[in-house]
């Protein structure tokens, strides 16, 4: 199967990027180099391109259309504006997807979804909604501005709108005006620093891509660094740290469902709540700098206790870091684990998330 | 990518530079690229025995964990600690201060399944 590209494609090229396969698409995995990508976005402002995630628009009523009871977020009480992180559940409350739901206006909304199950979340909306499903994914480039310095990068190409920008707050959108085309922004990520997602029509994503590089301060960063900088904040990945075989419960995001409302896999996770879990996700942190890798298993002693889903070389904290799922008896911050793959043994101490504390996420 | 002359190569990217009876080892600038940065380096004891084609010590990069294969069979005389603290030398400086080990040479005549420099650029362009 042929890969897709991104309108982007071109300039990553250009950039000398280096560029692989990723969820059906081909996407730059690094330019200057992950390390050097990671820090600067930590420190400046990265510039990712992350066209190929999936944005469907869903009008009419939550409740009567019945995406309320699609969503584990609860959308009758969400102002317009407001983003909200969520999944959308199979019937045994394992996880279709990871995604956020912005709230365009009454009774109007916009979900932004992983590209690889983007065909298996529009199939099952389709099965279950009773509105209309607009797929626009095709023709809208998303663009990530991220880093302590982003409000000062997009502050420079806003001019009086920029009001508009110091006002948002973390989770929520608006609309800018940039190359004369009307945008939304919000003040979302995937990487623990303040930073930014910008939607714009397709035909004028490398415009965007060229006007927001030609700021000194912001550097391009890959897909290599959005990985470990969204795991040096715990966040997880759809496909790897959990798919239909695991529930928010087992996934420790029970925090963001909401149980006061009615949605599918409710029931299995209200039983899980009540009666336990199988396997329970677990960060940890290694003592030397050798990364726990994704399928590395998991050992207390000499016993087998769970698996790796993904791991790294933490560029903030100079050690391997990682999270998987263990069997519950064996969870207790501060305890000793093991990684093993072959000859391969990692020591590694069990802790919580987010291991890298100082992102300016919320500054 | 950078070439040495003056050095043998093996077509998993590893270069020995032979001098009298012993061989500096380590990996090549097509290697330090293709791997990314590299984040730990495991190396041999001294008094090791490495067999020629055979993983003698692994490198991890922010992407993935790589076995290192011995060019030639031979004893570990050497290594270098400084890749310990310092992983990121074999991105630098592939060929000089991110050599791995040095060798006692047991059999010179192994060269001979080794390629050359020119040999070697010859290859990489058959791979790219």
């Amino acid at each position: 199967m042929d890969l897709k590209l991104t309108p982007l494609y071109e300039k990553h090229k250009k950039l000398e990027a280096k560029i692989e396969a990723f969820a059906g698409w081909s996407m730059p995995i690094q330019y200057e180099g992950i390390i050097a990508e990671h820090n600067w976005t930590r420190q400046s402002c990265s510039l990712f391109d992350t066209c190929h995630m999936g944005e469907l628009i869903i009008q009419g009523d939550p409740k009567e259309g019945n995406l309320d009871s699609v969503l584990t977020v609860n959308l009758t009480n969400m102002e317009t504006g407001k983003c909200s992180y969520g999944f959308m559940l199979n019937e045994q409350g394992g996880v279709i997807d990871d995604l956020v739901v912005y709230k365009l206006a009454q009774d109007k909304w916009m979900l932004v979804v992983n590209a690889g199950p983007l065909a298996k979340d529009e199939a099952h909306l389709r099965k279950h909604l009773k509105t209309d499903i607009e797929n626009i994914s095709e023709d809208t480039a998303k663009l990530d501005v991220q880093g302590p310095i982003s409000r000062e990068v997009l502050r420079k190409l806003l001019g009086p709108e920029i009001n508009k920008l110091e006002r948002l707050k973390y989770y929520h959108f608006d609309y800018f005006s940039i190359l004369g085309e009307r945008i939304i922004i919000s003040r979302t990520g995937y990487t623990g620093e303040l930073g930014y997602e910008l939607y714009i029509g397709r035909k004028r994503a490398e415009e965007l891509w060229d006007l927001l590089l030609s700021d000194e301060r912001v550097r391009p960063a890959g897909l290599g660094a959005r990985d470990t900088l969204r795991l040096e904040m715990g966040y997880p990945l759809y496909g790897q740290d959990m798919n239909e075989e695991t529930t928010p419960i087992e996934a420790g995001l029970d925090r963001v469902v909401d149980f006061e409302k009615e949605f599918i896999g409710r029931s299995v996770l209200l039983k899980q709540k009540e009666k336990g879990i199988k396997k329970k996700f677990v960060c940890f942190i290694a003592n030397s700098r050798r990364s726990p890798r994704h399928n590395y298993k998991i050992y207390v002693d000499k016993k087998e206790i769970g698996f790796v889903t993904s791991g790294t070389f933490s560029p903030s904290l100079s050690c391997g870091i990682g999270m998987g799922y263990i069997d519950p008896d064996y969870y207790n911050l501060g305890a000793k684990i093991i990684t093993k793959e072959g000859r391969i043994k990692i020591e590694a101490t069990i802790t919580k998330r987010p291991f890298y504390k100082n992102g300016s996420l919320k500054n | 990518m950078n070439v040495p002359d003056g050095l043998l190569y093996t077509k998993e990217h590893e270069w020995i530079r032979i001098e009298n009876n012993s061989g500096t080892i380590g990996v090549t600038d097509y290697a330090q690229d293709a791997l990314g940065d590299v984040t730990f380096v495991e190396l041999p004891k001294i008094g090791d025995t490495i067999k020629q084609f055979k993983a003698f010590a692994s490198i991890e990069s922010v992407k993935a964990v790589s076995d290192v294969y011995a060019p030639v069979s031979g004893k570990i005389i050497k290594i270098n600690e400084g890749l310990l603290k310092s992983p990121e030398l074999i991105n630098q400086f592939p060929y000089e201060n991110g050599w791995m080990v040095v060798i006692e040479i047991y059999d010179e005549k192994e060269k001979g399944n080794l390629m050359s420099a020119s040999e070697y650029k010859k290859y990489l362009e058959g791979i790219q």
